[in-house]
């Protein structure tokens, strides 16, 4: 009997796992709704985007030398987005113990130095990186609007060359949006891209 | 005399630069590399000097350097520096710490393009760690931190 409840119990648990891990977004999930903190003190959901036709979320946060190579490149990343009906929100999810750089105070002041037009949340229980499966910083998922609610439509880097802005060749997030637009395919619809390790808690 | 001092200052200058030397490849020629030297596992970590965790485990690398002199067992620092750093930022912390295992510089623009040709498993985020054994098989894959107990297991069961 206690041989078959131990069976069980891990029978059921194995299950668990594969529904914890079946939880991260892949393209074309629906994105539950979320409320993060804002660096002017005010909460922001994504349902407040009702007269968005979607929503980029970039994870990025200050210390990241590559999230410093695409801070300009977000903020007009932002203005070419708010054109078509679509908005930048930018989440940092890295534990601030580990890297006092990207702490919410720091995030205030980086914020204003580099003159964001966009929310800038902070995921201080990291739980909607890894719902969204972000590993790393800068990492972008664009969410198109369908129906009442948001799915992925693209996962990856915003362009194809992060060092030199002047080479870049391919924008994949505007690519996207526009073929979203459109009513085209997203393609590609995930690319790969180096960046800092998401700082997870221990 | 003189020509003796002379080989002297030219063994000198050229046993500094051999040490500070950091090669620059892409991924092309780092697996030509590998599939050159076929009785030899590799062990590649991809890191850069401003990544944290990458430079924390670094002695981790280097005790497998010190511990396999002229095994068949070598080291890769793949180093993904800004191309404008790699002279006044990589080239110096590979003198500073006095690095003993080989540091190549990856010379690369397009990440998208090689990141799953390096693994498919890699989301690009640093560091990363790959094992390939001889023949190119690639016997180890991991995104994230590794420790020497851990790198030791994969070695050792090639």
């Amino acid at each position: 009997m206690k041989l078959f409840h131990t069976l069980f119990l891990g029978v059921f648990l194995l299950f668990s796992t594969q529904l914890i891990a079946a939880d991260t977004y892949v393209l074309g999930s629906k994105v539950d709704d979320f409320t993060l903190k804002n660096i002017d003190g005010t909460m922001i959901s994504l349902s407040s985007y009702t007269k968005n036709d979607g929503v980029v979320i970039v994870f990025t946060c200050n210390h990241c030398p590559y999230s410093k190579l695409y801070e300009d490149r977000i903020v007009a990343l932002d203005a070419s987005m708010k054109k078509k009906k679509y908005s930048v929100l930018a989440i940092n999810p890295n534990d601030p113990i580990a890297y006092p750089d990207d702490s919410f105070e720091n995030m205030i002041v980086r914020a204003k130095e580099k003159k964001f037009t966009f929310p800038y949340v902070i995921d201080e229980t990291q739980e909607i990186a890894k719902k969204f499966g972000a590993t790393r910083t800068p990492h972008f998922f664009i969410l198109k609007k369908v129906n009442n609610s948001f799915e992925i439509a693209y996962i990856g880097a915003l362009d194809d060359n992060a060092q030199e802005p002047d080479s870049v060749t391919v924008n994949y997030v505007e690519k996207a949006v526009d073929a979203i637009q459109k009513g085209d395919k997203v393609e590609p619809a995930s690319t790969k891209a180096i960046g800092c390790s998401i700082k997870w808690k221990k | 005399m003189i020509m003796c001092r002379n080989i002297l200052i030219v063994f000198f200058f050229t046993a500094m630069t051999v040490k500070a030397q950091v090669g620059s490849m892409n991924v092309d020629q780092i697996t030509e590399r590998l599939t050159k030297n076929n009785d030899t596992t590799f062990i590649i970590n991809f890191w850069a000097t401003w990544c944290k965790p990458c430079v924390e485990e670094l002695p981790v690398f280097e005790s497998i350097t010190q511990k396999y002199p002229k095994g068949r067992i070598k080291v890769l620092l793949v180093s993904l520096d800004f191309k404008n750093k790699v002279q006044s930022v990589l080239i110096p912390f590979v003198k500073k710490r006095n690095l003993q295992s080989e540091v190549i510089w990856l010379n690369e623009k397009n990440y998208d393009a090689i990141i799953d040709k390096i693994h498919p498993d890699w989301s690009g985020s640093l560091p990363a760690t790959l094992i390939v054994a001889p023949h190119n098989r690639i016997v180890f894959f991991k995104e994230g931190t590794i420790d020497e107990q851990e790198l030791h297991s994969h070695i050792l069961t090639e």
